[in-house]
């Protein structure tokens, strides 16, 4: 199964539209936090711009951590959440080696479902539905 | 949140303390504009003048704001250090979703810190940290270390900062907004320096339920496709304003060398193309809008004489920004207008008004009546290097001279002689000099704007001289305009947000009355606005243009002074009626 990669975020020009549809269309909810995409700057706006995401971890990290099996496994890396089973430990959000699991004040958590919905949003093409190894090596992040 | 209670964050700055006030009128004043008029009539006070640290400076936003493309910006209101009285300046960046993702429809600062200071907000924070070791300090350096005085939320948070000029209390001053954008016009920067405030940084931390209905997300995905995949906006995602230079010249319309020509062949060198040809690094967003319009360009410096070793700057720029410190300076090289542009946002000067001024004491040296006593350096035409020493001066208030004409062109002229060159339509001229509409429209505007109304656009169509025709398209394209800044949508986006646009984008977000009303609401936020103008001292009577507007030839042939006098008593009539009647 194809994940999100972010193989253009050269041309990111911080539009948060990304975030945002993923926000709206993923996790119904109007935030730049409550997504599974976050966009930083990596140091003010003059230096550019990074995506924060889930990389597709395969075995991933947060599954192993999660006790409840709120975060499951997805076949071609990365996880499957189901809320209602999320007791809001936070365990996963540690874990994840990359920053890629967002919280908010409720405690409930955000992450990429590499679902695409966002990449259609992006007007410079940065997102593309991909794979990991081709990601690694040539995309940016 | 779409109760008819607005939730305004006031800071007492005084005290270092705020609270969240709920204030009821959301169905009628909107948000942006509506809101912080207001505001203003709550917290304000039009008599006492502007720098009265009991008056308030407000940031406000609207209804729509992040809920659909390019409603992206941020209206601020203050009293004037330009003219003391009510006005807004606008601007986007991240500002507009970081004030509603902090959880507020408005911010409002009170008093004065007793020491200069930053202001960090949040959804669930509010501190006043003191900041003396940023005296004088740029702006860019202000917002570098910013970000290390206050940590986290990279990207998703907005830094406001002002430069010296503010600190000077520069009516030129403006206040910088996440590096590349500005509330530019008329003063803030000064009414923040004036409240000891050096930066104020605004943490969108917050997440909100979304409108329950399936028509939001279907709605959010039409207008996002016409902004991206149609031409409405292409102009602004190709070229950037800077593709007006080359069509403004060839209409015999851009203002040369303080308005002493309105075409020269040397545009060539500072077209919208050349720009990108040669100097465009990147380009940025606004949060929200997938246009993204802002141009960022470079500077090189070459730091060692002898060896090679360079330095870059990045520097955005705009049609306005070069108009003002390109032709109107006679400066004809691209990296020449990137270069004074630096120095206006490290000084933090707005860049219309600080090249205006500039051009003025240009034409005043020429004419004996300034020497390098009050310059400083000596001031020709397309001599960019002194132009940027000059740019410093201005933006410090380095002698008297420099101090006075921070107040505005026609302060210096009244002073030195020369205001029948001052190219000054209540503030330094934008740069149309497309004939009487536009300087009548932006002599009288609200915020004396060229998008207060499209006086430049009504001009490059309209041959005939027909004063009430033109008029009245300045009144009745007004309300609208206030509709969208009420929203707060970018201007950029008008094509887009039709009214019917903008009533069907309010009713899949929860607000039925609002969409039922807008052609009322729009009129009546436009009355409000004049209102405060005029409580706060506006007389359209008692604003001449300088004689230079009169000698201008543009393709309709030589300026008509008469209709140009007529169209300007008329419209100051006109607005005077608009305040005046009852209801
Ligand atoms: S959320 Fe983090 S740990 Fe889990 S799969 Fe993605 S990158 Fe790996
Ligand atoms: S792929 Fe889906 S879940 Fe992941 S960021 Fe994009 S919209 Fe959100
Ligand atoms: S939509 Fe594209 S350009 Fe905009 S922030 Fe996301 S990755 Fe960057």
């Amino acid at each position: 199964m194809k994940i999100l990669t972010t193989p253009h975020m050269d041309r990111c020009i911080g539009c948060h539209s990304c975030s945002l549809a993923c926000a709206r269309l993923v996790n119904k909810r109007f935030s730049w936090e409550a997504a599974g995409i976050r966009i930083e700057s990596s140091g003010g706006l003059s230096s550019g711009f990074l995506a924060k995401r889930c990389l597709a971890c395969d075995p991933a990290p947060c599954v192993a951590a999660c006790p409840t099996d709120c975060l499951r496994q997805r076949p071609g890396g990365g996880v499957t959440v189901r809320r209602k089973l999320c007791i809001r430990c936070g365990e996963c959000i540690d874990v994840c080696p990359v920053d890629a699991i967002a919280v908010d004040a409720a405690g409930d958590i955000y992450v990429c479902l590499h679902c695409g919905r966002c990449v259609a949003f992006c007007p410079h093409d940065c997102l593309e539905m991909g794979s990991a190894e081709i990601q690694n090596m040539e995309g940016e992040l | 949140m779409n109760e008819d209670m607005f939730r305004v964050l006031l800071v007492n700055l005084g005290t270092g303390k705020g609270r969240v006030e709920l204030i009821p009128g959301r169905s009628s004043a909107l948000g942006g504009s509506g809101l912080a008029a207001l505001l203003f009539t709550t917290y304000g006070d039009p008599v006492r003048p502007w720098n009265d640290v009991q008056q308030p400076f407000i940031l406000a936003v609207g209804p729509l704001t992040g809920l659909f493309p390019l409603m992206s910006k941020t209206v601020s209101a203050f009293k004037s250090p330009y003219h003391n009285q009510y006005t807004e300046s606008h601007a986007g960046g991240r500002s507009a979703l970081a004030l509603r993702f902090a959880g507020y429809d408005a911010l409002v600062l009170q008093g004065q810190a007793a020491t200069l200071s930053c202001l960090n907000i949040s959804g669930h924070q509010l501190e006043l940290k003191e900041a003396g070791f940023m005296a004088g300090m740029n702006a860019l350096a202000a917002g570098k270390v910013m970000r290390r005085m206050f940590k986290g939320n990279s990207g998703h948070r907005s830094m406001l900062r002002i430069g010296q000029s503010g600190e000077v209390g520069s009516a030129m001053a403006c206040i910088n907004v996440d590096t590349y954008r500005h509330f530019g016009r008329l003063g803030g920067g000064a009414v923040l320096g004036n409240k000891n405030i050096k930066g104020i940084v605004i943490q969108g931390d917050g997440n909100y339920p979304l409108p329950e209905n399936k028509g939001y997300p279907l709605l959010f995905k039409k207008v996002h496709e016409m902004v991206t995949d149609t031409d409405m906006l292409r102009k602004y995602h190709n070229l950037g304003t800077p593709a007006n230079l080359e069509s403004l010249n060839d209409l015999q319309s851009l203002p040369w060398r303080n308005l002493q020509q309105t075409a020269d062949a040397q545009i060539e060198g500072i077209t919208g193309e050349r720009f990108a040809d040669d100097t465009l690094l990147r380009n940025g967003a606004c949060s929200g809008c997938p246009v993204g319009c802002i141009h960022i360009g470079y500077v090189r410096e070459r730091f060692e004489e002898k060896d090679n070793r360079y330095l870059y700057r990045q520097v955005a720029y705009d049609y306005e920004p070069i108009f003002a410190v390109g032709s109107m300076l006679g400066v004809t090289k691209t990296f020449d207008v990137l270069r004074i542009l630096d120095i206006l946002e490290k000084v933090c000067l707005d860049a219309m008004s600080a090249g205006v001024a500039l051009a003025w004491a240009t034409e005043a040296t020429d004419r004996g009546l300034l020497s390098r006593k009050e310059t400083l350096v000596p001031l020709r035409f397309g001599d960019a290097t002194s132009y940027m020493a000059a740019a410093m001066h201005l933006g410090t208030g380095s002698n008297e001279f420099y101090r006075l004409l921070g107040q505005g062109t026609l302060a210096a002229a009244n002073s030195y002689g020369g205001s029948d060159f001052a190219c000054v339509l209540g503030q330094e001229m934008a740069g149309y000099a497309t004939g009487e509409v536009f300087f009548a429209a932006q002599a009288l505007g609200f915020r004396h704007s060229h998008l207060d109304t499209g006086g430049y656009s009504y001009d490059q169509k309209h041959k005939e001289k027909d004063v009430d025709a033109a008029v009245s398209f300045l009144l009745q394209d007004e309300p609208g305009r206030c509709l969208l800044t009420s929203m707060v949508s970018c201007l950029f986006a008008r094509s887009v947000y039709s009214e019917e646009m903008l009533a069907e984008c309010l009713e899949v977000t929860g607000y039925p009355e609002m969409a039922s009303n807008l052609e009322a609401l729009g009129e009546k936020i436009r009355r409000h606005r004049w209102q405060l103008r005029f409580a706060t001292g506006f007389n359209p009577d008692e604003i001449t243009l300088p004689k230079r507007f009169y000698k201008v030839s543009t393709w309709k042939g030589p300026i008509d002074a008469a209709y140009l006098d007529t169209l300007k008593s008329e419209y100051g009539q006109r607005i005077r009626q608009l305040v005046e009647k009852e209801g």
